[in-house]
């Protein structure tokens, strides 16, 4: 499926200085059970967004009043261990986000969110650090721009760094690019795979 | 296969299955096995459908349930009616595109992760994929196997390709010979207790080493279930005798010429001497202690003669604001010895042990003894079929006759997606593999541990050295 292109955004942050933020605490596993791709925005961070009685806990750091309308989230180091699910990137967009900066990144989280058009930043720990004093420094809301074209992160009071990108995703992210269209273009190659492959072994043998 | 370049099993595997290079770097590969179940695809399938694609290779490709199944009486309608509609959506999609599907109601249905080596499906040198993260699992085989995301659960669907950016190699190498008591679960838990939960991202971990060859596949495939939550792609065993005879005669492996065939190219996989990794890691098992998580991830984890460690001692902010952040959700004080901690629950279950050996394991202690008055204890088998024969060895009885609830198979309480959740602020012996917030039920506290330690808990109503008892 391809996603909207993604070329450069300006907007609002809500940190979230936490590490081993896995995806069990991104979408909780009860909002798993829908067919569908949407519907997950309401249960983003779910068990640490409300209280046990259904009420917004204040104390979690998204429903700071200087998070409301956020759309970079900043996070520690190890950003969507765990489960494979997809749902994660799915709650995370639909609340409003379009980019997560942090220290590293889990691997399926990372290819989960390159392939849904959100983009997913890696800043070495010193940078994350400084944002984190930005925004506590801010005391309201604080804006950073997170430019793919021009791979940098940056706010309007001086912070600016760059960032790398393996160049097949940044290509994926600037185009939205729909990766199955791209690899059924190479269909005589698979093809020609699949008889290499048949010809050495009998039917059903595997590798 | 030695000449000038020594390689690893994973180049081995990995090159046997490109197709190109993309211009950017990735490459394309191919996929020899795709497994999927309820909870990651029907996006993907809708994906297809939306662009009128088919499924390529759908005789490559197989499917059953088991995320949110109930594990109880299967007789009955779902007491959930989403999830009744997931598991109906999954029985249409296999439908519509001619996908082999092992249902609720099939003797082979089971944890993914479990039926596909008890078929055979799992063969040395594949490429396996599955949209859930303990993919890694096969790797036990000698199969690159990991887990994918829904999006590329719909590529792979509509090319059986896949693609992927070449990861980085991390031999773990396990000296020695275990002590008696201590098992697969407690090597992988130390493990990631020492590298962390993301010590081996962007990585395939190959386990070598004596321990690791002394081990059943029961065993192997413990420890390269939990490779994901050391942050690694893929965990690999090169395949070997214990290996070959695992398979040999299973529904799906390949037999007469096909076997002797398959044996030859088999025996090629491993890791060439002096082929290059990434990085290395040695263990040695000998001294090795039964380990328990205290902690929200599966890298906080000590001996069960240790105690909870004091936030104030980890090394960086980061880390001391996480090990408070756990000590508080799990309710637990600093220098509180682990053995004695009082439980509420066990669960004996998983991809990550809850095959024969692992219920065996766990009833040889079980047997002639009674659950705590305080504790409610189940067993839910990895698959029907783990189940049947478990059933056949009279293990049922040992568990019903101590107390303990018999259960379908099913991921049950690993995951808490079906009815069988912890209640807010029930603590849990669990043999499963993730003890991150909530995981079991909201509320819920998570400790992870090996069937015989989780056995002895339930016992005892409290976490103990398991090795006391044998």
């Amino acid at each position: 499926m391809s996603a909207s292109p993604f070329r450069t955004h300006t907007g609002r942050v809500a940190a979230l200085p936490r590490v081993d933020v896995d995806t069990d605490q991104i979408i909780p596993k009860q909002f798993l059970k829908r067919i569908e791709r949407t519907g997950f925005g309401p249960s983003l961070f779910y068990d640490w967004r409300y209280r046990q009685d259904g009420t917004p806990d204040p104390a979690f750091e998204l429903n700071h009043p200087e998070a409301e309308g956020a759309s970079v989230l900043l996070a520690g180091a190890n950003f969507g261990c765990g489960s494979s699910r997809e749902h994660a990137v799915w709650a995370l967009q639909e609340f409003g986000f379009r980019a997560v900066v942090a220290a590293s990144f889990a691997d399926i989280f990372y290819a989960n969110c390159c392939q849904n058009g959100l983009l997913a930043v890696r800043l070495d720990a010193q940078r994350i650090a400084e944002l984190f004093a930005r925004y506590e420094r801010a005391g309201g809301p604080y804006e950073v721009t997170v430019d793919l074209e021009g791979m940098t992160v940056s706010d309007r009071a001086g912070f600016r760094t760059g960032f790398s990108m393996e160049p097949y995703r940044r290509e994926m992210l600037l185009r939205g690019l729909d990766e199955i269209g791209r690899t059924l273009l190479a269909e005589d190659l698979i093809a020609t795979y699949e008889r290499g492959r048949e010809g050495g072994r009998g039917k059903g043998e595997g590798w | 296969m030695t000449g000038p370049h020594p390689r690893t099993l994973f180049a081995k595997v990995w090159d046997a299955h490109v197709i190109h290079r993309l211009a950017e770097g990735p490459e394309l590969l191919y996929v020899d096995l795709h497994l999927v179940h309820e909870v990651t695809s029907p996006q993907a399938f809708e994906g297809l459908r939306l662009q009128h694609r088919h499924v390529r290779r759908p005789e490559l490709t197989v499917a059953t349930v088991d995320h949110n199944v109930p594990t109880d009486d299967r007789s009955l309608p779902f007491a959930d009616p989403i999830a009744a509609r997931q598991v109906e959506v999954l029985a249409t999609n296999a439908r519509d595109f001619g996908v082999e599907l092992f249902d609720l109601h099939s003797p082979r249905q089971g944890i993914v992760h479990v039926i596909g080596p008890e078929l055979g499906l799992t063969q040395p040198g594949m490429v396996i994929v599955c949209g859930d993260s303990h993919t890694s699992t096969h790797g036990a085989f000698g199969a690159l196997a990991f887990g994918i995301g829904t999006s590329e659960v719909e590529h792979v669907l509509a090319t059986q390709c896949l693609v992927a950016q070449r990861p980085r190699t991390m031999e773990v190498r396990f000296d020695g010979a275990l002590p008696p008591a201590v098992s697969a679960k407690d090597m992988i838990l130390a493990l990631i207790g020492r590298i962390g939960t993301a010590g081996a991202t962007g990585c395939v971990i190959e386990y070598t080493g004596a321990a690791i060859r002394g081990l059943t596949m029961e065993g192997r495939m413990t420890i390269c279930n939990m490779s994901i939550e050391a942050g690694a792609r893929a965990g690999l065993i090169a395949p070997d005798d214990v290996t070959f005879d695992y398979l040999a005669g299973r529904p799906r492996a390949p037999s007469g010429d096909a076997w002797v065939r398959a044996l030859d190219r088999w025996r090629g996989l491993r890791s060439d001497p002096g082929a290059p990794y990434d990085s290395r890691v040695t263990c040695d098992v000998s001294a090795l202690v039964p380990q328990v998580t205290w902690g929200t991830n599966p890298g906080m984890v000590a001996p069960i003669t240790g105690a909870v460690p004091d936030p104030e001692a980890f090394a960086t902010d980061a880390e001391q604001s996480a090990a408070r952040r756990a000590l508080a959700y799990m309710d637990l004080e600093p220098g509180t010895p682990l053995a004695g901690l009082s439980i509420d629950r066990v669960f004996i279950g998983s991809c990550t042990n809850a095959r024969v050996e692992d219920l065996r394991s766990a009833a040889s202690l079980v047997r002639g003894r009674r659950v705590s008055s305080r504790v409610r204890a189940m067993v839910v088998p990895g698959s029907q079929a783990v189940k049947a024969q478990a059933e056949a060895e009279g293990l049922d009885r040992v568990f019903t006759a101590a107390g303990f609830e018999w259960r379908n198979a099913g991921c049950s309480m690993c995951i808490g997606m079906n009815p069988d959740v912890l209640q807010p602020g029930e603590r849990c012996a669990a043999t499963s593999n993730r003890n991150f917030e909530g995981r079991q039920g909201r509320g819920g506290r998570t400790h992870l541990m090996s069937p015989t330690m989780a056995a002895a808990a339930a016992i005892a109503g409290r976490l103990v050295d398991v090795r006391e008892w044998s």
